[in-house]
């Protein structure tokens, strides 16, 4: 957090603080991004088949390699099953009843440049809070020198719809944009890249995403550049029945630093959709990988009506040595989150972090975690987990820290915690410990509790009322997390966690 | 979904030498359980529930080999404790070696002779509590045992057991295959405490289902015996009632293969349940420790304190979950598994799980692995102590908030020797 030097820290939080109570006062609706825009799309037609799958290849103008490694994860996927192994309790999918492609229409002739694109879309994004167009200057941190500026490529339903600041990151040798583009223009880092981190035969969701993804991000970071800005992709399902099938490359080279913020939205629908997204990084010597996500996809309404079925394969490759990764994420949305974002600590001295707030609420289920894989020397890995369950919600901490006998001196250390209000939640947690050497060390501590009654008394007995006293309690609980994700990601979240517990008290 | 068919084939072959032991109330809850295993087939590596440990050499049709073995070193284990004692030899009782079954505020009896009557309480508890235990997570090898064990004690403590009763495994025979199932039920208000040793068979499956009334208190102490060879899958099912407790410890130290699995279920409010474990490994030794605890009841409080040496290759393994079920409040639960390897060849693999389905609970689990705290041992040496005594005071220390959960201090005392003399043994 380059912004958060000396001085100035106490007064931007003061000035957070203010904000997300006057934030959460505002925000009466329960689910604000639950709208819908209005806008012609092209649909491929319903179902999954070959053609489908050429359909997507085809529109997206991809060379003859592209498609060929799609078919072969269609076929492969032909012949896998669904995992049912997660805790969380969904009708099957009907992967016919699903559009695998839709693009707005105005897409149809790609924009040259962000003004070309159709005006709806951008007071979409306008409406999300995205700034698109425009540099981004916080609440808060005035004076604080250089203004922050965040680079956004934003994706609608299937198709990227702009990137900006695309010019002044090419100045830095970055390549920053969507993922169809990238396979035309920079085909040799995508084949080489592309599925070396996860195979297209992972796992199911991610088989399905190989086969089917339509777009995503591509950031390339040369040898030794700090990326100049931090780089943010917007996801939002708009059309119905779609599915959202994104695909993130992000490849850090040596000595390089980028930090990638990613949030997702979708309307409110009665029906279930469909994310499978894969994001692969790779991370070379020395170089480090910041990767935050607010994930608020729609998660239903009270009774569990609609919401996003959300299947994530995410995982870094730390190859070289002395590489870092860290994930934030703040888990408040979709009806199903199944995530395990891991960390593949190869190269000697590699470091991963994780930091996860998960929060069901109402019918809502998460069954999340990570999976720290331990083969290089001294490496290290961190975990903090809080989840927090109410109404209805199941929510399940699942893990993996895994010592391999070559992993000598390494270290992990694991912290989960939950929390849980209201009687009718669950919460719950599922570790696996595997140490294969004793010269490393693993830790791993879990809690579980209800938010404190007396800290509850003393936020009521100053006159703040229960949902506030909730809220202000279960920032409290997150700070840890918060605390990681970049200034702007960590004031949303903030919001969002008072939100998310909207109507689970009381 | 239908069960593997390399699983029932498995199972078919298991059970082909096998007699199903018919007559009398025992013959009717023999059939349920064979039923139940038919329903779910034998275990296999690729169960989630195998996943560290493989089940192999427990469901082969023939028991692998294992060499006897007499300890002149040391006294049998719990030879000074006054105590009945219930001889097995390979798994069939041995009255010449036996006390007499009578015992001031306990009845025992021999599962072979009361299981051929129609009426007896053993009814309520055997095959039944298995069969609780089998869901969420099945449990084959108990319910194989139901089915084909045709020996094991029945024990009911109706008030306070004059001595603890002593069931001394021997192993004679380098092929033996022993299937024993007790059944236990202590009385409202009653107390009994069950001391169990030695290896018992080459290959030995037991089942052990408690059944604790309100207030009743039952303390269980075992230590699995020194031969190396041997394999053991055993299980402790328990059922407890209103202001109850159980307390549970084992000691193992060598055998190629052991799984433990304890079952336990607090049904009634303020119930007590501590599940203890040491285990000592060196080389050739697999040891899981399973364990599934279920909180029903309020107010109920559950401890799994687990502990492993582990050196030359040696590999521990636990498994242990707390189940909070919905209305369960006020529930304490605490687990802890922890390791401590004395080289780079061993292994420690864990899951210890939580699922919490009530929200005024107080729930902790902890686990970690590691080698010998560096700065502790140079703080001993440091202080004059030769490095091998300053190891075993490390090690000791490590081992001892398991042996804390042992109530009666002679018998924890004699724990503490047998580890004592173990690590002199093992160079440490």
């Amino acid at each position: 957090m380059t912004v958060l030097d000396g001085g100035l820290q106490p007064e931007m939080r003061a000035g957070v603080d203010r904000e997300t109570i006057e934030t959460v006062q505002a925000m009466a609706g329960k689910y604000k991004y639950g709208w819908e825009t209005d806008i012609e799309m092209d649909f491929a037609p319903k179902g999954l088949n070959e053609d489908i799958v050429r359909l997507i290849s085809d529109k997206n103008g991809e060379p003859a390699w592209m498609l060929e490694w799609r078919l072969a994860a269609y076929r492969r996927w032909l012949r896998m099953e669904e995992p049912r192994w997660a805790m969380l309790k969904y009708p099957e999918i009907d992967y016919q009843d699903q559009f695998y492609h839709a693009k707005p229409k105005s897409m149809a002739g790609k924009p040259k440049s962000l003004d070309e694109v159709d005006p709806k879309l951008l007071a979409t994004y306008a409406r999300l809070g995205i700034p698109l167009k425009e540099q981004m200057v916080l609440a808060g941190v005035e004076g604080a020198g250089e203004p922050r500026r965040v680079a956004v490529d934003a994706v609608f339903d299937s198709v990227s719809v702009g990137t900006t600041f695309k010019a002044e990151l090419a100045k830095a040798g970055v390549i920053f944009c969507a993922i169809s583009e990238a396979v035309r223009d920079h085909p040799e880092l995508v084949r080489k890249y592309l599925g070396s981190v996860v195979p297209q035969t992972d796992n199911f969701f991610a088989t399905l995403n190989s086969a089917v993804f339509t777009d995503g991000s591509f950031v390339f970071i040369p040898a030794g550049v700090r990326c100049p800005m931090e780089l943010s992709t917007y996801f939002r399902i708009n059309a119905e029945n779609t599915g959202q099938f994104e695909r993130t490359l992000i490849i850090a080279e040596k000595g390089s630093y980028v930090s990638y913020l990613e949030g997702c939205t979708a309307p409110k629908r009665d029906t279930h959709q469909l994310h499978a997204a894969v994001v692969e990084i790779v991370i070379l010597d020395d170089a480090e990988v910041k990767y935050s996500t607010v994930q608020n996809w729609y998660p239903g309404d009270e009774m569990g009506r609609g919401g996003i079925y959300n299947f994530v394969t995410k995982r870094a490759d730390c190859r070289g040595a002395r590489s870092k990764v860290m994930w934030t994420q703040v888990e408040t949305g979709s009806a199903i989150t199944w995530k395990y974002p891991s960390c593949i600590l190869r190269g000697d001295d590699s470091q991963g972090e994780f930091y996860s707030i998960a929060i069901a609420n109402n019918a809502q289920q998460a069954d999340t975690g990570t999976k720290m894989v331990h083969l290089g020397k001294n490496t290290k890995s961190r975990i903090v987990s809080k989840g927090i369950s109410a109404g209805r919600a199941q929510n399940t901490y699942r893990g993996l820290v895994s010592m391999h006998p070559k992993a000598t001196n390494s270290r992990n250390y694991t912290q989960c915690d939950s929390l849980l209000i209201g009687q009718g939640c669950g919460a719950h947690t599922v570790p696996y410990i595997e140490v294969r050497n004793n010269s490393s060390r693993v830790e791993h501590e879990a809690t579980t509790s209800k938010v404190d009654d007396e800290q509850l008394f003393y936020c009521r007995s100053r006159g703040m009322d229960e949902e506030e006293a909730v809220a202000l309690v279960v920032n409290g609980f997150v700070k840890d997390v918060l605390q990681t994700l970049p200034m702007e990601f960590a004031m949303e979240a903030q919001a969002l966690v008072a939100i998310s517990l909207e109507g689970s008290v009381g | 979904m239908p069960v593997p068919q390399a699983k029932l084939d498995a199972l078919a072959a298991r059970i082909a030498g096998l007699d199903l032991a018919r007559g009398g109330w025992a013959g009717a809850a023999r059939a349920e359980a064979l039923a139940r295993l038919g329903a779910m087939g034998l275990p296999a590596k690729r169960d989630e529930y195998w996943r560290y440990t493989d089940p192999a050499a427990l469901i082969a049709p023939q028991a692998p080999h294992a060499a006897t073995f007499a300890a002149a070193d040391e006294p049998p284990v719990f030879d000074g404790i006054e105590r009945l004692r219930i001889v097995f030899v390979d798994g069939v009782f041995d009255p010449a070696l036996s006390d007499d079954l009578r015992l001031a505020g306990v009845e025992i009896e021999l599962l072979s002779r009361a299981g051929q009557t129609d009426i007896h309480w053993a009814r309520e508890v055997y095959g039944v509590l298995e069969a609780r235990g089998q869901a969420p997570v099945q449990r084959p090898l108990a319910a194989l045992n139901t089915a084909f064990a045709d020996e094991g004690v029945l024990i009911r403590a109706t008030g306070r057991a004059a001595r603890p009763v002593a069931l001394i495994y021997l192993h004679r025979s380098e092929t033996s295959d022993a299937i024993l199932h007790h059944c236990i039920k202590v009385e409202a208000g009653a107390e009994l405490t069950v001391l169990e040793s030695g290896p018992a068979a080459a290959r030995f499956n037991k089942v052990m289902e408690v059944d604790v009334a309100a207030g009743g208190r039952f303390h269980h102490i075992r230590a699995q015996g020194r031969d190396h060879g041997r394999r053991a899958a055993t299980h402790l099912f328990a059922r407890l009632g209103a202001e109850s407790l159980l307390k549970s410890f084992t000691l193992t130290a060598n055998g190629v293969l052991t799984r433990n699995e304890v079952v336990i279920e607090l049904l009634g409010d303020d119930g007590v349940a501590h599940i203890a474990g040491a285990a000592v490994g060196d080389g050739a030794f697999h040891h899981d420790d399973t364990v599934f605890i279920t909180h029903a009841g309020l107010r109920c409080e559950s401890r799994q304190v687990f502990k492993k040496v582990l050196m030359n290759g040696a590999v521990g393994v636990f498994q242990g979950k707390i189940l909070v079920k919905p209305g369960a409040q006020k529930t304490d639960g605490y687990q802890i598994s922890q390791s401590l390897l004395l080289d780079g060849d061993s292994q420690f693999l864990a899951k210890p799980e939580l699922e919490i389905h009530a929200d005024d609970v107080k729930c902790s689990h902890g686990s970690t692995s590691g080698a010998i705290d560096e700065v502790a041992l140079f703080y001993l040496r440091a202080r004059g102590v030769p490095e091998a005594a300053a190891k075993s005071l490390l090690v000791m220390a490590f081992l001892a908030e398991t042996i804390t959960e042992i109530g009666d201090e002679a018998i924890a005392a004699d724990i503490r020797l047998r580890l004592q003399n173990w690590l002199e043994r093992h160079g440490r």
